[in-house]
């Protein structure tokens, strides 16, 4: 056990820490305001004079910043700069797309895609000589280019310019196994200014008036939540985390156990204390090995520093949270799913009423939340609910973290305000669609969300506007589609998904949604046929107003909001039999131009079915006869358009 | 303890204690049959039926859990397990073709383990790296920005 006291002398020896990152920590640490050499001197740090944070989270630990870290180590001890320059593992920056990712302090540089052979010009030219390697910086080459740069545009990154970190705040910030960096920038401030100067009302309170919706994706008010379970009488409460995060395609949740675990665990702990509950338990999923190592060392660390356990900050209140591995099921975000599946069960959901906040894990008082939700509770207790509700709009407070994926240039995690457009998001922020294509549609919600096409991009998001669009915020998946992605097809890949995670509990779920698979199948194998689309309709209404859990009841989504906005799109599957966007095979033709065709053979040699022979034809100005497809024979394998130098065959 | 058709090996003494430390903790099964698997590389009936016995869960429900979620398996992985990214991310960006050419290379279906016990390929949902999409992983080695192309010669590395 310690005191607050004994908490604030900790921050204070370990301020020299992180004092070399100043720029970014400057506003919340009072101390590294104005002049920091005297900071410096202090502690075990004393020697330091740059610090190189590297990526660990997982994005860009693929992309092979292990090694890249061990390089650096070598490199800086070849140059004897050991003891100068500190190397930092930290969490995600959220620009995955461009990793490994490298940022030095005291500047605040940002170098990406860095390879094994940069580490030598970044020791030797930055940390060395004090010049920024801008080839390194991120799409310097571009901005360059458009005369885009500026001085001040050679530290920080373009990327996050537009952007408002709050859960994220943290993240590719500190080092995430070290609990000394988490208290050094205010830690367990939170808690602690809760427990001596709050009561169980006060901080529900605080929570009603942040407005703060719950962000794993139906948007419930968090006070409300809390308020309830506190309602609820029982000598036995838990406080749960919900980080089974299966939507796939977000990482959100991931990136935030992987670079800032310890603001979880303050924040369950808060939780703890306003609905009377003293044991936590953190449901992850077992595929996020980097998030269960991290969370694990948190834990561990807070309770060697005695902040989680008895008597904390020596009040009568007591916490500690225990780690649940999921083992790869999507039904197990559901609320009910994942109690039960801490159990030790099938993860099944159950019918509500009784709700979690009255009878939830082991038949006690409990609430979940989600990890988002969670990482924004220290601060707005810290800053209060009037701060955090100025930010987004009136309904949907803060901000929310996507998970920009698919047909985007910058590939990644970005944090922005509610309200903000999708228009922002996909092109200032994510860039923009690369090889020149054509936007057509932004998936959000994941499995239980919908498609937002073009015509939409300027809809704010927040949880209304979407729910109104036929889409939901969902966890903050975030999928950008191009004129190559046939909605069909897409429909038809998150009803496989459904099918198969899919628990078996509730026939209309189980037996609806393989129903609605089949028909979509059929349409996508071209044997389609007009009252298929009525049946859809029809289906995923029934689905909707009868299954168990979410997870049915929002499985038609993704089909009703293409057919809503993409309904060409399915009549031209059942009605002329063509795939617009060239992805269903079935319904693909690979054609040769007559007039363009030189009739050199090559495709014919090329085609593994026989199916290409030469015709009659001898196009102007061509000496020999051009070739043509036998559509019965033809696989659709396309080795004919990849082998063809004249752009003589396309395929439709 | 019956220990059914299971050798008294190595791996069934640290199946024993895995049991025993769990034993009194409310909840553990899933725990349990992680660590039984990180063990055995697999389930099969005979772990299942120590597993129930040691936690004196009833084997129904034991094989009901497992056969219940993704992760647990009833049937041995190759030595080389290929993981295939069909998360939305890695599909929009063409992971059904990277699935097509390593079930084609390897002459097996998702599911299956080569004849030699050498490779065999799962399916899985989003491992969170879609920013690499499409993405597929080697046991703990993971492959981003990968076309179907690439494959042959990824998986020469594994074979020699």
């Amino acid at each position: 056990m310690i005191t607050v006291e004994q908490l604030n002398e900790i921050r204070k020896n370990s301020i020299p820490k992180v004092a070399l990152r100043k720029k970014v920590f400057e506003t919340r640490v009072p101390e590294l305001q104005g002049d920091i050499s005297g900071l410096l001197k202090e502690g075990n740090e004393k020697t330091y004079r740059a610090h190189i944070l590297c990526c660990a989270g997982t994005g860009c630990k693929s992309s092979g910043s292990d090694k890249l870290r061990e390089e650096f180590e070598r490199v800086l001890e070849k140059y004897g700069l050991s003891d100068e320059v500190k190397i930092v593992k930290t969490g995600c920056f959220g620009l995955c797309a461009e990793g490994p990712i490298v940022v030095v302090y005291p500047e605040d540089a940002m170098y990406c895609k860095v390879g094994i052979e940069d580490v030598e010009d970044i020791v030797t030219e930055h940390i060395m000589n004090g010049r920024i390697v801008k080839r390194l910086l991120e799409n310097y080459a571009a901005r360059e280019k458009e005369g885009e740069i500026t001085e001040e545009d050679l530290e920080g990154s373009t990327f996050f310019k537009k952007q408002m970190r709050i859960a994220l705040h943290n993240c590719g910030r500190i080092n995430p196994e070290d609990i000394e960096e988490y208290i050094a920038i205010d830690g367990y401030q939170a808690l602690a200014k809760v427990l001596t100067q709050m009561t169980p009302d006060d901080v529900i309170k605080v929570m009603l008036d942040s407005g703060l919706r719950g962000r794993g994706g139906a948007g419930f008010p968090t006070g409300r939540k809390w308020m309830f379970a506190k309602a609820s009488v029982s000598d036995q409460k838990y406080v749960c985390c919900n980080a089974d995060e299966g939507d796939p395609g977000a990482f959100m949740d991931r990136s935030v156990l992987e670079g800032d675990p310890h603001e979880v665990l303050e924040a369950m702990a808060i939780a703890g204390y306003a609905i009377g509950a003293n044991h936590g338990f953190i449901y992850v999923r077992a595929e996020y090995p980097t998030a269960v190592e991290r969370l694990t060392i948190a834990i561990k660390q807070a309770e060697e520093y005695g902040i989680l356990g008895d008597n904390i900050f020596g009040t009568d209140f007591s916490f500690r949270v225990e780690l649940r591995l999921g083992a790869g099921a999507f039904v197990c975000g559901e609320e009910t799913a994942l109690m039960t599946s801490v159990e030790g069960h099938r993860g099944e959901p159950r019918p509500r009423p009784p709700f979690p906040a009255v009878k939830g894990l082991f038949a006690e008082p409990t609430i979940l939340n989600n990890v988002e939700t969670y990482a924004n509770v220290p601060q707005i207790i810290l800053k209060g609910a009037d701060w955090f509700k100025a930010i987004g709009t009136e309904k949907s407070t803060g901000a929310k973290v996507f998970a920009l994926g698919g047909k985007i240039k910058n590939t990644g995690l970005v944090e922005v305000p509610m309200g903000t457009t999708l228009r922002e998001v996909v092109y200032d922020i994510g860039g923009g669609i690369p090889n020149g294509k054509k936007f057509k549609a932004a998936q959000t919600g994941g499995p239980s969300g919908g498609c937002i096409p073009a015509s939409l991009i300027d809809t704010p998001i927040d949880y209304d506007s979407l729910i109104q669009i036929g889409s939901m915020m969902g966890s903050g998946g975030l999928i950008v589609m191009d004129e190559d992605t046939c909605m069909v097809d897409i429909a038809k890949f998150f009803l496989a998904f459904t099918v198969e995670e899919s628990c078996g509990k509730c026939p209309p779920c189980r037996i609806g949604t393989k129903r609605m698979y089949d028909i979509l199948d059929k349409i996508t194998r071209g044997e389609g046929e007009l009252k298929d689309i009525d049946d859809l309709y029809e289906l995923a209404d029934a689905i909707k107003s009868s299954a168990l859990c979410g997870l049915g009841q929002t499985a038609p989504n993704p089909v009703l909001s293409t057919l809503r906005y993409f309904k060409d799109e399915y009549i031209a599957h059942v009605v002329d039999k063509k795939c617009p966007a060239g992805v269903c095979k079935a319904l693909m033709q690979y054609t040769i131009d007559r007039e363009k065709c030189i009739g050199c053979g090559k495709c014919a040699r090329n085609c593994p079915a026989d199916a290409i022979s030469k015709t009659d034809y001898v196009a102007p100005g061509h000496k020999l006869p051009s070739m043509a497809i036998d559509q019965s024979k033809c696989l659709k394998c396309g080795a004919c358009m990849e082998g063809c130098k004249f752009g003589a065959i396309s395929k439709k | 303890m019956d220990n059914g058709c299971l050798k008294n090996d190595e791996k069934y003494q640290k199946l024993l204690e895995i049991i025993e430390v769990n034993k009194n903790v409310r909840g553990s099964l899933i725990r349990v049959l992680h660590d039984a698997q990180e063990v055995y590389g697999y389930l099969p009936i005979e772990v299942q039926k120590v597993v129930a016995e040691g936690l004196g869960i009833p084997l129904a429900e034991v094989y009901g859990v497992v056969t219940f979620y993704a992760q647990f398996t009833t049937k041995p992985k190759g030595e080389y397990r290929i993981s295939v990214c069909l998360g939305t991310a890695c599909y929009v960006k063409g992971s059904d073709k990277l699935l097509d050419r390593i079930q084609e290379e390897l002459g097996i279906e998702v599911g299956d383990c080569t004849e030699d016990g050498r490779f065999s390929i799962e399916a899985c949902r989003c491992i969170g790296a879609c920013g690499l999409a499409p993405v597929f992983t080697v046991n703990k080695d993971v492959y981003g920005k990968k076309v179907p192309d690439d494959i042959p010669a990824i998986i020469a590395k594994y074979r020699e």
